[in-house]
């Protein structure tokens, strides 16, 4: 068991050398001209007015914070997918209950209107 | 031993890198012949070559940093985007084991009892990515798209977590061989039609294929979180977009396919990788139709679709599946 996740650690390792290989040797490669337009942002040839790092609409942080919640759920929803024809009646209808739970939760957000892209 | 999984670790990102390259090909001809054209045929015979010489032309190209950006995290966002595109097909068995020179070669990387669990949370970390790629470059057009992917992609990510849950119901195991041997009667996609069909929707969300492609949407974000890269940084984005294409496609194929099963592939061990591969060609080749028949969607209707139709769906599933195999047994 510990030494599969060595192998993955191999694995990890052996990945790093391919965005390290292509990148030193374009690095290396390339010519280098650098120029105040030529580094400036793309703007379709307009020059840029203001910042970049700007205020975004805030409802992608409410969707953010939404799915938080039910990822950690699902997370919680894996070891009793495993176990789940093992366990007594009563600890499946306990699980429906959690996930009845969830639906609850979405059903909530859903009527706030928050799913709502406006 | 370490010598033995560092050669298969090799293995699998050249097959993976080369994989790449030629998805790329395969999409273009694909579309093209789909368009009644003829597609890249200059570079080598059929155009075989043409992959090369991409790359070559996009190792001699300058690379350009805006003065404006955040110049450490410019560079480490296309290393963050690639390594989960890679790592995450270490669990993904390829087939059973075979002899070789007398010894016993699984034909698998890691054999983790966690194998479904380790793919949720690998796909979660390339989102950093895309999300660090937008912020970085200082462009408006990259902060809206890299903000918009980041939104899609946790999205569809609790539809895709939802609709993997299934087949480890069904298996009772997260570990990836025994779902694949599960499905030596009958295959998961037509056991659970309804999660083969919410997986494939979310995965092309997720990889922002099209009709989900709105981080590229080129009309409005010119090309999104990437607009800034040039040279071998946005390479590195485009060969993270089809490595992650060919991942989903090897998963799905494992969870709902049948994997490395296939007719006589008990006596001959060695057909497994194929039968994979024939599996992942078939699902790359039904990407590729879907981008070329259907329109990109409006963001507020795929919003719409991942939060109040696949997700909801996606929870039912579980919960029937779970009742109707407790009642069955």
């Amino acid at each position: 068991m510990l030494a599969d996740w060595t192998y993955i650690g191999i694995f990890i390792l052996v990945a790093l050398f391919v965005p390290a290989i292509a990148i030193t040797f374009a690095a290396i490669l390339s010519p280098r001209v650098p120029g105040t337009l030529k580094q400036s942002a793309y703007e379709c040839g307009m020059e840029s007015v203001g910042k970049s790092w700007i205020q975004y609409k805030s409802q992608y942080y409410i969707f953010a914070l939404v799915f938080l919640v039910f990822d950690v759920e699902i997370v919680f929803l894996y070891p009793f997918a495993i176990a789940y024809n093992q366990l007594t009646l009563f600890a499946v209808l306990e699980v429906i209950l959690f996930l009845l739970i969830l639906v609850a939760g979405l059903v909530y957000i859903w009527r706030k209107g928050e799913l709502e892209w406006a | 031993m370490i010598i033995e999984w560092s050669v298969k670790a090799l293995v699998i990102i050249l097959t993976l890198t080369a994989g790449f390259a030629y998805t790329t090909l395969y999409e273009r001809k694909l579309l093209a012949r789909m368009q009644v054209r003829i597609g890249p045929n200059r570079a080598g015979p059929a155009g075989l070559l043409q992959p090369i010489a991409d790359a070559v032309k996009l190792i001699f190209k300058e690379e350009l940093i805006p003065a404006k950006a955040d110049r450490f995290i410019f560079i480490l966002a296309p290393i963050i985007t690639v390594i989960p595109a890679l790592i995450i097909t270490a669990v993904v068995p390829w087939g059973r084991s075979i002899t070789l020179f007398g010894r016993e070669i699984p034909l698998y990387l890691a054999d983790v009892n966690v194998g479904v669990l380790y793919i949720m949370a690998i796909t979660s970390i390339s989102v950093y990515g895309i999300t660090l790629a937008g912020w970085s470059s200082n462009n408006k057009y990259a902060t809206l798209g890299g903000v918009r992917a980041t939104a899609q992609m946790i999205s569809y990510e609790l539809a895709l977590g939802f609709a993997m849950i299934a087949p480890v119901m069904m298996a009772s195991s997260m570990r990836m061989i025994d779902i694949v041997e599960g499905q030596k009667t009958m295959w998961y996609a037509v056991l659970q039609p309804v999660a083969f069909v919410i997986y494939f929707a979310a995965s092309l969300a997720e990889i922002n294929r099209a009709p989900f492609d709105m981080p590229e949407a080129e009309q409005e974000l010119v090309a999104g979180y990437h607009t800034e890269y040039s040279s071998m940084k946005f390479a590195t984005f485009f060969m993270a977009e089809y490595i992650k294409m060919i991942a989903i496609a090897m998963i799905g194929s494992s969870l709902f396919l049948g994997g490395y099963l296939g007719p006589f592939v008990d006596q001959v061990p060695i057909l497994g990788p194929i039968y994979l591969a024939i599996k992942v060609v078939a699902w790359l080749f039904v990407t590729i139709w879907i981008r070329a028949t259907l329109p990109r969607i409006r963001y507020d209707r795929l919003m719409q679709l991942g939060w109040k139709v696949l997700f909801p769906v996606a929870l039912l599933n579980v919960l029937v599946t779970a009742i109707v195999v407790v009642l069955i047994g």
